[in-house]
């Protein structure tokens, strides 16, 4: 890991703790974020943690770009240093694969994909070493993730699968962005997972729809009447496959006020999971279903 | 107090500066995409500097009013006509309960700040009223006016008529208009000979170009130092593991366009950004038409901190004009 330091213009520091994703850059990245939240530096307005990295936007009338990215870089050791040990929670998130509304999108913006011939699922499965689409989907819903950044767009959680490297999937994202995604589609690019939580703009592969919203500025929906937003970096999803009649169902309950997400209470820690990925997440698994 | 929205015009929103503090959820700061304009029409009326106004894009909206009050119109050139007599652009303008303010053709810049005494008064979200319409916050419920709406304003002494923001004080693009960049982020994943090009380059603003970002075309695809892309970020030499983009951070997906990211940009993404816009322009760019021409400027940390410092002058100079 090589932790690099960047200016972004003249109002933001730039820390990249690794160039590639892992769960260890993740947590450092994290760890660090955190350090220079409670740091309160004076002049520091936003601090935004990524999966690798993070960005703090800062006011350089207040303080100089120069000593920013050095109060940040004091911190670098210490947040090395610290535990890699969350108290989360898991969540079982439905998903309708090879829904109707992606696949209208998908062919929509088909001269903007890598493979134009055939769908994003299809192309997926192709350059992950699948026989086909079923069984591209039977690996992208059967190990939980985790979501490592929040972001994008209002709440979209970007989600990294815990599984070893070798298990883990990789798509490019579109060559050139779409102007538009479905609400609630799951997408994906490079390692990452995603829901959209709103109708937008978008770059990644498309694969499905869940029916859950995980935004709501008015804040109607049950689940989000404490806050607008859903996920929080470190909360684990469970994919769980549906079929079209489910998909209606649970859209008529969200409506209705009586969806419920299946949640439970769990504790991530980098270290037992590194051991026995398999046996941990059974473990997760498990939580949820007694949920 | 109120005003009616008698025509939207294209994408008429309320703005204000903005709702720092939720860019690590994806939740953008947003807010005028000129920050100066907003400013001087505020102060034109005798607001505070970060009063809710109209922005509007490319054609003024038609509004009625429905009290007496002062109003200002600034940002873009184009013009102004209340009850269909010709008033001035960067003035104060006294107006009565159902005078009817209108616009003619757009004759420079993009964006034009209504601003009225009192300011706009719809409730604020998330500690800001500037409209996000994607993700349907602020504003008037969330989204672009529409006939018919109306919208609730602030009580505020008002302003006499035809105090005047001098014409120094109004800035312009100049022709190419010329956008300083200070490279950094993923500025060392281009080769030496597509970082010079980019400078080298004559781009145009691309139709592309909203609140979101503005989209370049014209130069050279860009090429990339050769590496084994790194795992998580996808194949593409444009792509990185997704991490946080800054405001006016400039993307270049596939290494074709850059796009340079604005006021209701996404918060981060995987696409790599060679540098960013410095703050001093960020005004500039929204008022920017597509298809103008623009010289992308290389500069240091010192000197975007100067043009920053000369930009907050400027603000206290329109200040002092108007005291």
């Amino acid at each position: 890991m090589k932790t690099r330091y960047t200016y972004g213009g003249d109002e933001h520091v730039y820390v990249e703790i690794d160039d590639e994703m892992s769960l260890d850059a993740f947590f450092i990245a994290l760890s660090l974020s955190k350090l220079v939240r409670e740091a309160n530096i004076p002049g520091v307005t936003e601090i935004c943690p990524a999966n690798a990295s993070f960005e703090v936007r800062f006011d350089p009338d207040v303080i100089a770009p120069d000593e920013m990215m050095a109060r940040i870089r004091e911190l670098e050791g210490a947040a090395k240093a610290q535990e890699k040990r969350l108290d989360t929670r898991i969540i079982e998130i439905p998903v309708f694969y090879e829904d109707p509304w992606t696949h209208e999108t998908l062919m929509r913006f088909r001269e903007r994909h890598q493979d134009p011939s055939g769908t994003d699922l299809d192309y997926a499965a192709r350059i992950n070493g699948y026989d086909d689409a079923a069984a591209f989907i039977e690996a992208h819903h059967s190990q939980p993730w985790f979501v490592s950044m929040v972001g994008f767009v209002s709440g979209l959680p970007f989600l990294y699968q815990l599984v070893e490297r070798q298990k883990q999937l990789e798509v490019p994202k579109y060559l050139r962005p779409r102007t538009d995604t479905p609400k609630l589609t799951v997408g994906y690019g490079g390692c990452f997972s995603c829901i959209y939580s709103v109708r937008g703009a978008g770059g990644y592969q498309m694969f499905g729809i869940t029916p859950m919203p995980i935004f709501d500025p008015e804040q109607k929906i049950s689940y989000l009447k404490d806050f607008m937003v859903f996920f929080r970096p470190g909360d684990i999803v469970k994919w769980k496959p549906i079929d079209r009649a489910e998909y209606d169902a649970i859209t008529a309950q969200v409506e209705a006020g009586s969806y419920v997400p299946k949640i439970a209470e769990v504790a991530f820690d980098l270290d037992a999971f590194n051991k026995d990925m398999t046996g941990f997440n059974a473990k997760l698994m498990e939580a949820l279903n007694d949920a | 107090m109120t005003l009616e929205i008698v025509k939207p015009g294209l994408a008429t929103t309320v703005q204000d500066l903005g709702r720092p503090g939720y860019f690590h959820l994806g939740i953008p700061e947003g807010g005028a995409m000129d920050r100066l304009a907003l400013r001087a029409a505020n102060m034109l009326v005798g607001n505070e500097d970060g009063a809710a106004c109209l922005e509007a894009v490319f054609m003024g909206p038609e509004v009625k009013f429905g009290a007496d009050m002062t109003v200002a119109v600034t940002g873009a050139e184009l013009p102004v006509l209340l009850d269909g007599m010709p008033r001035n652009t960067w003035s104060s303008i006294s107006v009565k309960a159902g005078q009817v303010l209108s616009f003619g053709f757009l004759k420079e810049g993009a964006r034009i700040y209504i601003a009225v005494s009192g300011g706009i008064d719809t409730p604020p979200a998330l500690g800001s009223r500037s409209t996000y319409a994607i993700g349907a916050l602020g504003g008037f419920e969330g989204r672009p006016v529409a006939a018919g709406d109306v919208i609730p304003l602030g009580r505020g002494a008002g302003m006499p008529e035809g105090r005047i923001v001098p014409d120094a004080l109004r800035r312009r693009p100049a022709k190419p208009a010329a956008l300083r960049v200070l490279p950094g982020l993923y500025w060392h994943r281009l080769t030496e000979k597509s970082q010079a090009a980019f400078f080298e380059d004559d781009w145009t603003v691309a139709p592309e170009a909203d609140r979101m970002g503005y989209r370049f075309r014209g130069g050279q695809a860009m090429e990339f130092v050769d590496r084994d892309q790194p795992f998580g970020a996808g194949s593409d030499p444009s792509n990185i593991v997704d991490g946080c983009y800054s405001y006016g951070s400039i993307q270049v997906p596939g290494g074709l366009e850059p796009i340079v990211l604005h006021r209701d940009a996404v918060s981060g993404g995987g696409y790599f950004t060679l540098g960013a816009v410095i703050s001093a322009d960020m005004d500039l760019i929204g008022q920017l038409q597509p298809n103008t021409p623009v010289k992308f400027m290389r500069v240091d940390m010192d000197q975007a901190l100067a043009a920053r410092k000369a930009r907050k002058e400027t603000i206290e100079q329109i200040r002092q004009a108007l005291s």
